[in-house]
């Protein structure tokens, strides 16, 4: 070094290494906490006192209309005596309302002695859903997981048990024969599976079960999906269609992505128009228009009508979602399925689309949330889905010009199952990006 | 419009260092996020005509007092609709009118130039309020000069209700409230994760330069948070459109009525008014996605 | 890595390397927590102008903190920070004068992406300097051939090598004309032959005179050019001394097995 550097150096050796102390004071605890996230400056300072005053004029409003002793009462008049009788205003909620009508909101005037049945539908879905949903669970369970449709739809609809059970056997005959045949020629197997069961459904199901039913009447009591209603409708419309359209969304999302021009062609014509119009005007189109294209005589169930709709309009939308997995496997592992010399379709389900769909699933849970949203829309085809018993209950004349209650009991219910979904994908999301490291 | 302005509000309040703007703006994402946009157009539809005084509460009493008044003299919230002062257009308006478009025009040739200054001299002319003053004053000015062209009809109490204004429908109000608080829920998540996809470096590489937090915010974070925020706005706008077919729900008895005539008629007519309904609106879809698309392709090619 | 790796080949002018008496920064006990951790222990360091100091220390020593709060990047809570006579507090005044005083470079480069080589140059200068575009892009053009990347001026950081990033940050830095520079490990997110480019360049700052703070571990470096290494642990400043002894002569136990890890074999 030179000789102009080394004179100014100070030398330092650190003896004795210094502890840890604790911050001062200003900076520990809750001084710190307030100076640093309210009173940073004085801009700060001032959004703070802003918001408190919004926050407080708004639970001002709100906590005294909630506030209200008026869970046990029957009708609406009763509410105003007994709330006047208390020198309080009629500002208040009634809250009789929903324990008097919770039943109603949550399943429509599905018979009361069987709501045991959707309750149980839900628990087996949940449980059918766990092994998509977490992972890592046995491989018998997807066996489970394949069967609760059918047991579904069973209870939910009930009716003997031999239709659905027979419906699922058309599945399964699909599947062998395809397996049967795949080792012949692609094409024809994929034809065979799905013309042997559809050949199955129209032609033997009906007599099958027919005469099943006659031999061992075995079965729950049939219960018309008019009764079907409130939250139990959003969630069957909702789990429905999320589950049916999965399968239909993947192949849109296959044929958009393959390679064959007319294939692409027509799925993205078909993705764009049913996303280019909204879920309303579809389903105006399937109350009315289905039966234009419907024999004449044929009463179809309004109900599964809209499902069919409903279904068809989610699968444009899982089909993007899936696309945008499909996008997101790196162009190496399609190489290297294509370089082992496994087929298109082989080289899809045991490569390409394991991957894809994991990322695809927190996607699918946003439009699944979207969706479930939007199955109040049945209201305008006359369904009776909770806002559409809001009117059914105003109808009678103990609930006469009530409105908030129901409409905050219903808000609670969506929040809190959208509320749910939404951290479960956020959590799947950040679980995802983990493993992904 | 006002679902972007809220939505961009408050994306940037919901990384504000303010732990409560944080959390309050944090309840208001997720209320309107997670339940259906539907609940929150009856309701706040049911809030405007049972919540609102009626027209007549708002005559004066005897006393002197009445039972609900209105703002300024001038609008009336009531449960047949909010009455707002309507435009007279007088002989001279027009000319006002291309006035007030010149000098907004104005403003903006006053920005280029005063960006164009600081570039060629290094002089830093203040931005904000020259452009605002250059906006607003000379349409004022006009306004009077050219002896008020326009005035106001202010709604009047008339018999059992309000003459005069312009009645803007409850129905429409409520639609317009809830798609916006809607929209504006979801655009508030999309400006946050937009600004936030924005790394940390490039703020403290812009502060080490010793640019103030409003220039780096202006100069370095919205530019490319911009990119990010572009393509979900998008869809959010393409939502929205579509949503506002929602707009049957406040006008509900009507369509309801006149559909389920049609139903009961089996005419063609429910086929043809479906099929415009839906070509009306996929083509609007088409229409926005094309123009959303040219507007990310411009904002691309900058990146590379 | 050994000392004798990315010693610079060509001899080293020192001709202008002149250390002064003028104070550039003056830190005096300052301590920093970072919620209840106390990061930064006691710290007193006195930068002359024209100094060239290296920092060193295991990974989570604060080296990083340490210059991050010489522009206040990070507020320290006791103690306090001098630069250039001004004193860092929370005036805003004083910290825009700082930071337009101190130029910094980091380990990621930090370029802004949405904006050409030339354009990230000019920024700051014009709107912070209210330098006119002109001679702002003319300033960046002088820099950029510096640094010797001029031909790509208006390329997009994306489309640059990292070194060549790199280069270009200290170009963007140097366009300020600062009077001190802090570098965070520059070159570790690097490969070995840019690490060269961007060292070179380094030294040529040294060579005219430039006061830098530098946080590095290439020893190499740190005894070809800097005046005083600074080793610290802990959050503390264990040991200061020129680099000769330092590194051949430690006096504390923790700088030794530190020394002994970093040059390995
Ligand atoms: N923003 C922060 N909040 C809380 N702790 C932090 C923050 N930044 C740094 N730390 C902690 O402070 C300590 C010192 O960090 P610093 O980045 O200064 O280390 P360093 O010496 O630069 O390490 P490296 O060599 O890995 O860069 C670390 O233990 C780190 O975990
Ligand atoms: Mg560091």
């Amino acid at each position: 070094m030179s000789d102009t550097d080394s004179e100014v150096i100070s030398f330092f050796v650190r003896e004795k290494m210094l502890e840890e102390q604790e911050p001062p004071l200003t900076e520990r605890g809750a001084v710190k906490w307030l100076r640093e996230n309210l009173f940073s400056s004085w801009l700060n300072g001032l959004l703070t006192i802003v918001s408190l005053y919004v926050i407080w004029y708004i639970l001002s409003g709100i906590v005294p209309w909630l506030w209200s002793p008026t869970w046990s009462l029957g009708s609406l008049s009763e509410c105003r005596e007994v709330l006047t009788g208390l020198g309080e205003t009629t500002h208040q909620a009634c809250w009789g309302v929903i324990r008097d009508r919770w039943q109603q909101l949550l399943f429509g005037f599905y018979p009361s002695d069987a709501y045991w049945r959707p309750t149980l539908a839900l628990v087996i879905l949940l449980a059918g859903l766990a092994p998509v949903l977490f992972g890592s669970i046995p491989r018998w369970f997807l066996l489970f997981s394949a069967a609760t449709p059918f047991v579904l739809f069973l209870l939910l609809w009930g009716g003997p048990i031999w239709t659905p059970l027979l419906v699922g056997v058309g599945l399964v005959l699909g599947v062998v024969a395809f397996r049967y045949l795949v080792g012949v020629n692609q094409i024809v197997a994929v034809l065979a599976a799905i013309i042997v069961p559809v050949l199955f459904w129209l032609f033997l199901v009906e007599p099958i079960a027919f005469e099943l039913t006659y031999t061992a009447p075995i079965g729950l009591e049939f219960i018309p999906s008019k009764d079907f209603g409130g939250f139990m409708l959003s969630v069957v419309i909702g789990v429905a269609a999320i589950i049916l359209s999965l399968p239909l969304g993947i192949m849109l999302a296959l044929g958009r992505a393959s390679d064959l021009f007319i294939v692409t062609k027509l799925s993205v014509i078909f993705i764009e128009i049913i996303r280019g119009v909204p879920l309303i005007v579809w389903l105006f189109t399937a109350s009315l228009l289905l039966n234009y294209f419907l024999p004449p005589g044929t009463s179809f169930d309004l109900t599964l009508r809209v499902i069919i709709m409903v279904t068809l309009f989610s699968a444009a939308y899982i089909a993007e979602v899936v696309r945008g997995g499909l996008a997101a496997v790196p162009k190496g592992q399609y190489e290297g399925a294509d370089s082992l010399g496994l087929s298109y379709w082989q080289s899809m389900q045991l490569i390409v689309l394991p991957q894809a769909l994991k990322i695809s699933i927190p996607g699918i849970v946003n439009t699944f949330i979207g969706l479930f949203k939007d199955t109040t829309l049945v209201v305008f085809i006359g369904l009776l889905d909770p806002l559409g018993l809001t009117s059914a209950i105003r109808a009678s004349t103990d609930w006469n010009g009530i409105y908030w209650e129901l409409y905050v009991f219903i808000g609670v219910l969506f929040f809190i199952a959208c509320y749910g979904m939404g951290r479960y994908s956020l959590w799947l999301e950040t679980k995802l990006q983990r493993e992904n490291r | 419009m006002l679902a972007t302005i809220l939505g961009v509000i408050g994306g940037v309040l919901r990384l504000s260092k303010n732990w409560i703007v944080r959390k309050l703006m944090a309840v208001y994402v997720e209320g309107f996020r997670n339940v259906p946009l539907l609940l929150w157009i009856v309701a706040i539809y049911a809030l405007m005509t049972e919540g609102t005084p009626q027209p007549r509460d708002f005559r004066v009493a005897e006393d002197g007092t009445a039972a609900a008044s209105m703002i300024f003299d001038a609008f009336a919230i009531t449960n047949r609709g909010v009455y707002i002062p309507a435009p007279v257009w007088g002989p001279n308006a027009v000319f006002l009118l291309a006035i007030f478009v010149l000098s907004i025009v104005g403003a903006f040739v006053y920005r280029s130039y005063a960006k164009k200054v600081l570039f060629d001299t290094g002089r830093l002319l203040p931005m904000v309020w020259p452009a605002l003053l250059i906006a607003i004053v000379p349409t004022i000015l006009m306004y009077f000069i050219l002896g008020r062209p326009i005035g106001l009809d202010y709604p009047e109490l008339g018999g059992f209700n309000f003459q005069g204004g312009t009645q803007i429908s409850n129905p429409l109000t409520a639609l317009w409230l809830a798609l916006s608080l809607y929209t504006g829920a979801f655009i508030t998540e999309i400006v946050r994760a937009g600004i936030l996809s924005v790394s940390k470096g490039q703020s403290e590489a812009s502060f080490a330069l010793g640019m103030r937090p409003n220039r780096t915010m202006n100069l370095v974070i919205l530019p490319q948070a911009l990119r990010v925020i572009i393509p979900p706005m998008t869809s959010q706008y393409l939502n929205l459109s579509k949503n506002s077919s929602l707009a049957i729900a406040v006008g509900y008895p009507d369509v309801r009525a006149t559909l389920g005539g049609i139903t009961l008629n089996q005419t063609g007519r429910a086929l043809e008014c479906m099929l415009l309904l839906g070509l009306f609106y996929l083509g609007l879809s088409l229409i926005i996605s094309f123009l959303m698309n040219i507007y990310n392709n411009s904002k691309k090619l900058q990146e590379r | 890595m050994s000392v004798t790796e990315n010693i610079p080949t060509r001899q080293i002018d020192r001709s202008q390397m002149k250390v002064s008496d003028e104070i550039a920064i003056e830190i005096t006990g300052m301590n920093k927590w970072f919620g209840t951790f106390h990061v930064l222990r006691d710290i007193n360091l006195t930068v002359q102008r024209g100094e060239r100091i290296v920092v060193c220390g295991p990974s989570g020593s604060g080296k990083s903190t340490l210059i991050r709060c010489i522009n206040r990047l990070e507020e320290h809570q006791k103690g306090t920070i001098m630069v250039d006579g001004t004193e860092l507090s929370s005036d805003l005044k004083n910290i825009d004068k700082i930071r337009s005083e101190v130029g910094m470079c980091f380990q990621h480069f930090n370029l802004f992406p949405h904006l050409t080589i030339l354009e990230n140059c000019t920024l700051a200068p014009i709107w912070v300097r209210k330098t006119p575009k002109k001679e702002a892009e003319e300033t960046a053009m002088k820099f950029l051939e510096k640094v010797k990347i001029p031909e790509q001026a208006n390329k997009y950081p994306g489309q640059l090598s990292g070194g060549q990033q790199q280069r270009v940050a200290i170009a963007r830095s140097l366009c300020m004309k600062p009077r001190i520079m802090l570098f965070d490990e520059p070159t570790s997110a690097l490969d070995p032959e840019m690490i060269k480019e961007v060292l070179d360049t380094m030294i040529e700052l040294a060579e005219e005179g430039m006061t830098m703070i530098c946080v590095t571990h290439e020893m190499g470096f740190a005894q070809a050019v800097a005046n005083r290494v600074i080793f610290m642990d802990q959050g503390q400043i264990v040991e200061q001394n020129e680099p000769k002894e330092f590194f051949n002569n430690p006096k504390s136990e923790r700088t030794k097995l530190f020394l002994s890890q970093i040059l390995g074999h």
